[in-house]
């Protein structure tokens, strides 16, 4: 859990600098996927990310969503499956699904 | 979320007083428990709360079905601590392997050559007497404490101390007839063998392991087979 901590101390340090902050956590987790609920990513505005809420494969989508929510201000809830076949591509061992929450840093 | 239950759940998290953040899914509205107060825009129910708080209880992030919706609860419990009695040789990548594992670290030695930053940058040092440091230190249930010296007069006090708290994990490092002599001089302190076989010794899973650096994998592998014990597959083969 001390990665949490982390995550969130660098989130709360843009966010206090006047960057704008997304902070995206997994919520639900089916199969086998990579990361524990509770995993999170904090996006600053300028895309700079520290953190995990995948192996690497949904990184980037999630950042991506990130960067609106940024904007917008509306929290999301995103759904990502990973077939065995997807997963093999993207070099992560086996399949799974997984529900991440993104929000903006008030 | 909001930038002051980020700094709040941070703050909580540091002092050892467990927090949850609980989030709608769909509006994003939050509430934000510690102890016995609440804050936020997030309304729940006597259900809802005690869902939190039964989260908070079994140390786990969930999602709760409310009546608003599904609402997911994040827990922020006290870090875990790894207590090392002894700044021998083995504790130097103990405490670095812990450290890279989540544990908070505190190497515990009042041979002040032995516990010094040269030897151990970046960790907590404690100079006073095992049982006197572990009273004031307070090892909870999310605790380990490892005794490593061979020195009694180190590694006893500090083990009967130990064997009071909740500490999740209780290791003494020597051989099998090191440990038999430590729990005979344990029962003649006054403890009974239930209590005693809460220390793990010889400690660390069996893999062989020769260097200090392959003794710690094997006590920090136990220490997380312990911590994990319900996340075990193959139980028999322990």
């Amino acid at each position: 859990m001390g990665d949490t901590e982390e995550i969130l101390d660098k989130a709360a340090e843009w966010a206090e600098a006047g960057k704008g902050v997304a902070l995206a956590t997994v919520v639900t987790t089916w199969g086998s996927s990579p990361r524990p609920v509770g995993s999170k990513l904090a996006v600053g505005q300028d895309g700079a990310f520290v953190g995990s809420v995948s192996g690497g494969c949904v990184e980037g989508a999630v950042v991506e969503q990130a960067l609106e929510v940024i904007k917008s201000g509306e929290p999301r809830l995103l759904d990502f499956g990973v077939t065995d076949e997807q997963a093999w591509d993207v070099g992560l061992a086996c399949g799974g699904k997984v529900q991440i929450f993104v929000e903006r840093v008030e | 979320m909001k930038l002051a239950f980020i700094r709040k759940a941070i703050a909580a998290r540091d002092a050892g007083r467990p927090a949850a953040l609980a989030t709608n899914l769909k509006s994003g509205l939050q509430l934000y428990v510690e102890g016995s107060e609440t804050e936020g825009d997030l309304a729940l129910d006597d259900a809802g709360l005690s869902g939190v708080r039964q989260a908070l209880n079994d140390d786990r992030n969930t999602t709760l079905e409310t009546s608003e919706g599904a609402v997911f609860v994040e827990v922020f419990n006290p870090p875990l601590r790894l207590f090392l009695v002894g700044a021998v040789h083995i504790a130097q990548p103990l405490a670095r392997m812990a450290a890279m594992t989540g544990y908070r670290v505190t190497v515990i030695d009042p041979r002040t050559a032995f516990a010094t930053d040269e030897r151990f940058p970046g960790i907590e040092l404690c100079a006073n007497w095992p049982d006197e440091a572990l009273e004031k230190l307070r090892p909870n249930r999310r605790s380990a404490i490892v005794t490593l010296t061979h020195d009694p007069k180190l590694d006893d006090p500090a083990l009967q101390v130990a064997l009071k708290t909740d500490a999740f994990y209780i290791g003494a490092l020597g051989s099998r007839k090191t440990h038999a002599k430590r729990c005979q001089r344990l029962v003649e302190a006054g403890f009974n063998d239930n209590l005693i076989s809460r220390i793990r010794g010889p400690v660390g899973l069996d893999i062989g392991a020769i260097s200090p650096a392959e003794i710690s994998i094997s006590v920090l592998a136990e220490i997380t087979r312990v911590l994990h014990a319900d996340r075990v597959k193959n139980k028999e083969a322990a």
